[in-house]
């Protein structure tokens, strides 16, 4: 895992900076009060005179020591306090609420795809099979952001059920600990649906197909043979089976998630992770970008990690061997 | 410390606008102004802030010595009063006595000083000391006097002393403007003050009671982040914002409906701001002014308004904008013309000699690239424009957007450009020097057309060497008798300023620097207020 960890880091550093321009150009560029040597005075304070191995080796003696350096933004405050700022309450914190907003996500996915598609596979070819698959296929295509904006037309001008944009109210501080719950929940919404509803895809197929395969098995024959009802042979004996490429999924969905929820993020105006990485692309804010990077990078490793201990939970087989 | 707990209680924009019709207004304190903006500031220390949504915010805590009045004349700010030698080499500001920093210590002589020493240190990260290192000497005279001077008379020396060198030397002294988290919680002396900045959702001010040009009207100004604009013209509609910046579109025809013209108010004034098509002056077809004028003659200025910015801007004749002293209305204009235009390019040598329909001189055909940056479909959708337009008379044309980056380092920087379409914000006062004058050709300097005219650079070292208006006027006029001449640019167009108001708020008064320089006296009437505090 740590040879596959330095590996990303050491891509994503490369990739980074061969994207044309520097952090200084937005105090430089075309802003007729700069001198060329005061330019380079700037590109000097950030070390971006060196040569790239040299700033990525550079880099990298901090990362070890779990220092991600400091935002080259003017606010020059340390990468970790802004992903995870420890003078704000838990729920507030950047990292937090990227991994709270996939996390809730993830669960409506998993918990919406599944009954989809193994309802799909035991009735193939149905009309409810065509209807379901035409849905999940209308969520994947669908842009992100157009969804979003016709949801908030309707759900927050026309009918003023939800707000629009941010994670609470301008009063949030005044509102009673329901009424913050509530408030947090208004507020996450509409977000979630789309980030399920354009998710449900890949899951719910798998999903089909996995469950496809498994009840054509021999022993979901000998089990009907023995009499037992549809329902448990499906539910119980299938299912189990069926399951098991799904968790692998899991693990590998997350670097998925964390790119959509980089445009919703940003359409919605949620302060977490995605938004701030999309802010610090911008302005090309190299240690920011390489602090979420790596992050992500690691949240992804972790979920490989777990699927792979789920699968031997879920899976006696593997745990044998 | 008074901890105040507020309750809002908010009322529906319909109500709001009913209650005002029959209502005679009168100043009052209270409710909230909402501001949505794209951007997240980042640092509200000006002199180290690069973003425009820096300096807003940090515009509302931080006072100059000296502003500009609505006339684009010099006012004084926190300075009272100023002295300028008759050589024009030294400044002396007389400052308002009795002004506190929010935390209650006097501000002093000693804080310019102290501001001034920081933003020429080395080791300050900032992109604005050039003004200052032309400063031979700074002095404290005494407690409520400052005096700078220099070398060779300056005339945009005189605004430099504005926001960016006022901090406050108390609680910076011995201590690494970048380290410290000042920049976060700053503690100023405007109209309001930074109570609570939630990253990536908003920025909650609150008015300054002893502001020394009067208590603000408005108590809370809130600074909310929304990353993405179709978003915010959503809340907008909806109430969650008071103020934004419109679009042209946005201006003309989304907000044109009953609910808009009952709830809001709009304003409308020009930017500092023109976008050009630049030639590369090196490039051989352009070298020659006659095709330069050719393609002025062929382009319409007021259609590119029209069509592109939905008639909310004005066609440019130079680099200033109307309607402010330096600018100069009775320049050579290039009426559309395509007539003319052919004319003079077959007088420059091109001519359609083998009947492809595209000009061509010594077996070259006429063709080349307008770059532009990418996002910015106001450039792209003139460039097209003006490839239609050249077209037609002989020009072939092909467009290209660049991402920025790319499009600054690689090609203007490199000069690796035939003519680009850029816009300039242009500063409030009419020094161009890095622009026009013939030694900033190097790279990363400003003036990427290599433009070379001797007269231009006598005329743009006079306009700066002195404080007299007149004087300064009889130069800048004639450099633009000269570049409406030579078109070293093509001056397309000046667009509007289009902010859009709730309409509870009164005491708002445009001019031509804008809306927002008189905050502090914008109110709302008592019965309309929206978010009302209650303690």
């Amino acid at each position: 895992m740590i040879p596959t960890l330095f590996g990303i880091t050491l891509i994503s550093f490369f990739i980074i900076h061969l994207a044309p321009g520097k952090p200084t150009d937005i105090l430089a560029d075309f802003n007729p009060k700069i001198t060329p040597e005061a330019r380079e005075r700037l590109e000097k304070m950030y070390n971006l005179d060196k040569p790239i191995i040299v700033q990525y080796v550079l880099w990298l003696k901090k990362i070890v020591k779990f220092d991600f350096g400091e935002s080259f933004s003017s606010d020059r405050r340390p990468v970790m306090q802004k992903i995870w700022d420890k003078n704000q309450p838990l729920l507030d914190r950047r990292l937090f609420i990227t991994f709270m907003l996939n996390f809730i996500s993830m669960m409506i996915i998993l918990i919406i795809a599944i009954p989809i598609g193994v309802t799909s596979a035991t009735h193939q070819n149905s009309l409810y099979d065509k209807i379901s698959t035409t849905t999940v296929f209308i969520g994947f295509a669908i842009p992100s952001f157009w969804l979003a904006l016709l949801l908030m037309m309707l759900f927050s001008i026309h009918l003023g059920w939800f707000p629009i944009s941010g994670l609470k109210s301008m009063n949030y501080d005044s509102l009673s600990l329901l009424g913050k719950i509530l408030d947090r929940i208004s507020h996450l919404i509409l977000p979630v649906f789309i980030m399920s509803f354009t998710g449900l895809a890949g899951d719910s197929r798998y999903m089909r197909s996995s469950m496809l395969e498994v009840i054509r098995q021999d022993y979901v024959t000998v089990a009907r043979a023995k009499g037992l009802s549809e329902k448990i042979v499906i539910y119980k004996h299938a299912l189990r089976n069926a399951l098991l490429p799904i968790i692998t999924l899991l693990g590998l969905s997350i670097p998925g998630l964390i790119g959509g929820s980089v445009i919703l993020e940003t359409i919605f105006g949620i302060p977490g992770m995605g938004q701030l990485l999309f802010m610090s692309v911008m302005t090309r804010d190299y240690p920011m970008v390489m602090g979420i990077l790596t992050i992500s990078a690691i949240l992804t490793l972790m979920g490989n990690l777990l699927a792979d201990i789920g699968y031997m939970v879920a899976d006696p087989r593997i745990r044998a061997k | 410390m008074v901890i105040v707990l507020f309750c809002c209680k908010s009322k529906t924009p319909e109500t709001v606008q009913s209650d005002s019709k029959n209502e005679s207004f009168e100043p009052a304190y209270g409710d909230t102004l909402i501001e949505g903006t794209i951007g997240e500031p980042s640092i509200l220390i000006p002199m180290l802030a690069g973003d425009s949504a820096s300096h807003s915010v940090a515009g509302l805590i931080f006072n100059g010595l000296v502003k500009y009045d609505t006339d684009l004349s010099v006012i004084g700010d926190l300075a009272e009063s100023w002295d300028i030698s008759p050589d024009g080499l030294v400044i002396t500001f007389h400052l308002r006595k009795g002004v506190k920093w929010t935390d209650g210590v006097e501000f002093t002589a000693d804080d310019v000083m102290f501001g001034y020493q920081t933003i020429i240190n080395e080791k300050t990260p900032t992109a604005y000391q050039e003004d200052y290192r032309q400063v031979k000497k700074a002095e404290v005279l005494d407690k409520y006097t400052f005096r700078a001077a220099y070398e060779k008379p300056f005339a945009p020396a005189l605004t430099s002393w504005g926001n960016l060198v006022i901090i406050p030397k108390h609680l910076l002294e011995g201590k690494d403007i970048t380290k410290t988290n000042f920049g976060r919680n700053p503690v100023g002396l405007g109209p309001y003050g930074l109570t609570k900045w939630t990253s990536g959702q908003e920025l909650l001010l609150e008015s300054n009671k002893d502001y020394f040009e009067g208590r603000p009207y408005i108590d809370r100004y809130v600074y909310r982040i929304i990353p993405d604009p179709a978003t915010m013209f959503l809340e907008l509609q909806a109430g969650g914002i008071d103020m934004m910046a419109l679009t042209p579109i946005q201006y003309t025809k989304q907000t044109e409906n009953i609910y808009f013209r009952n709830n809001f108010q709009k304003f409308r004034y020009p930017t500092f701001a023109y976008t050009h098509m630049a030639f590369n002056l090196k490039h051989p077809f352009f070298k020659d002014k006659r095709v330069r004028q050719a393609i002025a003659y062929a382009i319409d200025k007021s259609e590119i308004v029209d069509v592109v910015l939905f008639g909310l801007g004005s066609p440019a004749t130079g680099p200033y904008v109307p309607n402010t002293w330096p600018y100069n209305p009775n320049v050579k204009k290039y009426e559309y013309n395509p007539e003319k235009a052919k004319q003079l390019l077959k007088e420059a040598g091109w001519e359609d000699t083998d009947g492809d329909g595209i000009l061509d001189k010594n077996g070259m055909p006429f063709k080349f690239t307008i770059r532009t940056n990418m996002g910015n479909n106001l450039r792209k959708n003139t460039a097209t424009i003006i490839q239609w337009k050249l077209g037609k008379i002989g020009i072939k044309v092909e467009i290209e957007a660049l991402e920025w980056s790319t499009f600054v380092n690689e090609f203007i920087d490199k000069r690796r450009f035939e003519a680009v379409i850029l816009g300039w914000s242009i500063g409030l006062d009419p020094d161009q020097y890095d622009i026009w004058h013939s030694s900033k050709t190097r790279e990363k300097e400003f003036n990427f057309v290599s433009y070379n005219n001797p007269e231009v650079d006598e005329l743009l070292e006079k306009g700066r060497r002195t404080f007299k208006i007149e004087e300064r006027k009889k130069a800048y006029f004639r450099i633009q008798e000269i570049l409406a001449d030579e078109l070293p640019y093509i001056f397309l167009y000046v667009p509007d300023a289009t902010p859009i108001v709730h309409a509870r708020f009164k005491g708002i008064k445009p001019s031509p620097i804008g809306i927002s320089y008189n905050l502090y006296k914008w109110y709302v009437p008592k019965k309309i207020q929206k978010h009302r505090m209650e303690q």
